[in-house]
């Protein structure tokens, strides 16, 4: 206390007097937390062991299928769209800026509801193929599809211009060198944003809950609050929300290798 | 004061070329990009198997010179024919007219998701619809010409600039064009690496290949051009036999070109009247 604290001491205490408050804020929400309530009501083992094997089976293995198939939709339709945005035909260009910035400004539940509801409605007699799955690879590939196509244009006006143009002069017409030579390129730039974006489908698929479905096609959420209802308690949903966690986690673990991976080697 | 004199060899020069036996004419060649006007009115006749440079300083308009003989510029005015097709006829197919003329980059532009071979195949495979086999065969046949062929599965980025404008020149004789087109091949090179490229391009002029060079390399213009024409303010200022364009310059404005060029280190800066008086 002889002399003045250097600049880097009293960093030093600062942060100190940081995780103290930090601390200090756990311990009392630990102190006053209710413990064996929330054991009773969020963890109770042998509820949880009920869950299975229902929960993997049908449950988490629904969600990844609901996942992949609107994946799947929204990559192929988000490629059209982000090809008609980019294309020298102005309509096509108007078309594409209006299907984005619908689906965009739209929540993906009222689109749900429009697919599952108003559709069968308008439509009389129509069946949307695939009943359930369908519906909901159609909904969630109808939102994904608008956020991937500005993410697959952003790759494609990354990959250089000299690409177009060694394509075209070695006789690729520009449809066949857009094919062949730049939206490859495209998707190697585009594959960490798009995986974010499976991660965020992963967990869209949630809405499912909105729609009538039958024992067989519940997934992860309509699943875990079904029989939260049944047994009137809440660890069903705890054990459904580490369902996620184990695929959300990797996932965006991957997403930030293969970001570090692609800013290497450039 | 000596306009008349070149412009009169000019007129001589494209007469000699001229007939039904160029192999790439232009005529009255325009281009603007808005008001600026690159090409002012060119006028050029190649002949089968000749060797062409195209020299100048930079912004003369020697690169859009040669991105207008395969249209990756659209002429503003003038007509330009390659083997007898008119490229500038609004109805060709430009697909094909593009597939009988090769092109060397500046930076290559080899396709980076491909390997050496598939650079070369893929072309083949799309756009001359050859099979795998015969795609395969015409690839290393082209990668043995410029002695790549122990990199034929290597990935571009793992080879060398020098290296990878060989595979470049390799992925467009692969097409089997009647004309190529460089547009500074060895510009982007490390000095150490301009020669292999030059080696190569010397080897095709020996074949027989009709070759049109931009290039900044004077002592290939000069030993290996069968004619070297001096391109500034979007007009041909001078043209002729190599080694009397580059030896012995008959234009003020090629002078003061090739003085800059053959002596950097001398270079002054600009007297008040400016290079082009």
């Amino acid at each position: 206390m002889i002399s003045r604290p250097t600049a880097r001491q009293r960093r030093k205490v600062f942060r100190g007097v940081q995780y103290a408050v930090l601390a200090a804020a756990l311990l009392l929400v630990g102190a006053l937390a209710d413990w064996e309530r929330l054991a009773n009501q969020f963890a109770r083992p042998d509820l949880a062991a009920r869950l299975f094997p229902e929960i993997i089976t049908t449950a988490l293995r629904n969600t990844v299928v609901y996942t992949l198939s609107g994946f799947l939709l929204g990559l192929v339709l988000g490629t059209v769209v982000a090809l008609m945005r980019l294309s020298s035909v102005a309509p096509y260009r108007w078309a594409a800026t209006v299907y984005i910035e619908f689906f965009r400004g739209l929540p993906a539940l009222l689109i749900f509801i429009f697919v599952g509801v108003a559709v069968p409605l308008a439509f009389p007699g129509t069946e949307i193929p695939g009943g359930t799955y369908g519906k909901v690879a159609l909904g969630l590939g109808l939102v994904a599809a608008a956020y991937m196509a500005e993410t697959i244009r952003a790759g494609i006006q990354a990959v250089p211009k000299g690409q177009l143009e060694a394509a075209r002069s070695l006789g690729f017409s520009h449809t066949r060198a857009m094919i062949s030579v730049i939206v490859p390129q495209a998707f190697r730039i585009v594959i960490p944003p798009l995986t974010n974006e499976l991660v965020l489908l992963f967990k869209d698929s949630s809405l499912v809950l909105f729609l009538g479905v039958t024992l067989e096609e519940r997934e992860l959420t309509k699943f875990g609050r079904d029989l939260a209802s049944q047994t009137a308690n809440s660890t069903p949903i705890l054990v459904a929300g580490v369902c996620y966690l184990l695929v959300t986690v990797p996932l965006s673990l991957l997403v930030r290798r293969l970001e570090a991976r692609g800013g290497a080697r450039t | 004061m000596k306009d008349t004199t070149s412009h009169a060899e000019t007129g001589t020069a494209t007469g000699t070329g001229s007939g039904s036996g160029s192999e790439i004419g232009i005529r009255g060649l325009r281009k603007s990009f808005g008001d600026e006007h690159v090409l002012a009115g060119i006028d050029l006749d190649i002949a089968k198997g000749e060797v062409v440079c195209v020299i100048g300083p930079s912004g003369s308009g020697k690169s859009t010179l040669l991105r207008c003989v395969n249209l990756l510029e659209t002429p503003t005015a003038g007509r330009i024919f390659v083997g007898g097709t008119e490229v500038t006829d609004p109805d060709v197919d430009i697909d094909a007219v593009r597939r009988r003329i090769g092109m060397v980059f500046q930076q290559f532009h080899l396709f980076p998701h491909l390997t050496v071979t598939e650079n070369l195949t893929l072309p083949q495979r799309r756009v001359l619809r050859r099979n795998k086999a015969h795609a395969l065969a015409v690839a290393h046949e082209n990668l043995a010409r410029v002695g790549l062929l122990d990199k034929a599965d290597a990935e571009p980025a793992r080879l060398s600039g020098g290296q990878q404008q060989r595979v470049a020149i390799a992925r467009a004789l692969a097409m089997g064009p009647e004309v190529m087109l460089f547009d500074e091949p060895t510009s982007a090179l490390d000095p150490e690496l301009v020669g292999e490229v030059l080696a190569v391009l010397r080897m095709l002029a020996d074949d027989g290949m009709t070759m049109v060079v931009v290039t900044h390399e004077m002592s290939f213009a000069r030993e290996v051009a069968d004619r070297v024409v001096f391109l500034d303010g979007g007009v041909v200022v001078e043209q002729g036999p190599a080694a009397r364009v580059v030896g012995d310059p008959r234009h003020e404005r090629t002078r003061d070109f090739l003085d800059r060029v053959l002596n950097p280190a001398a270079a002054r800066p600009p007297e008040g009247g400016g290079p082009d008086g």
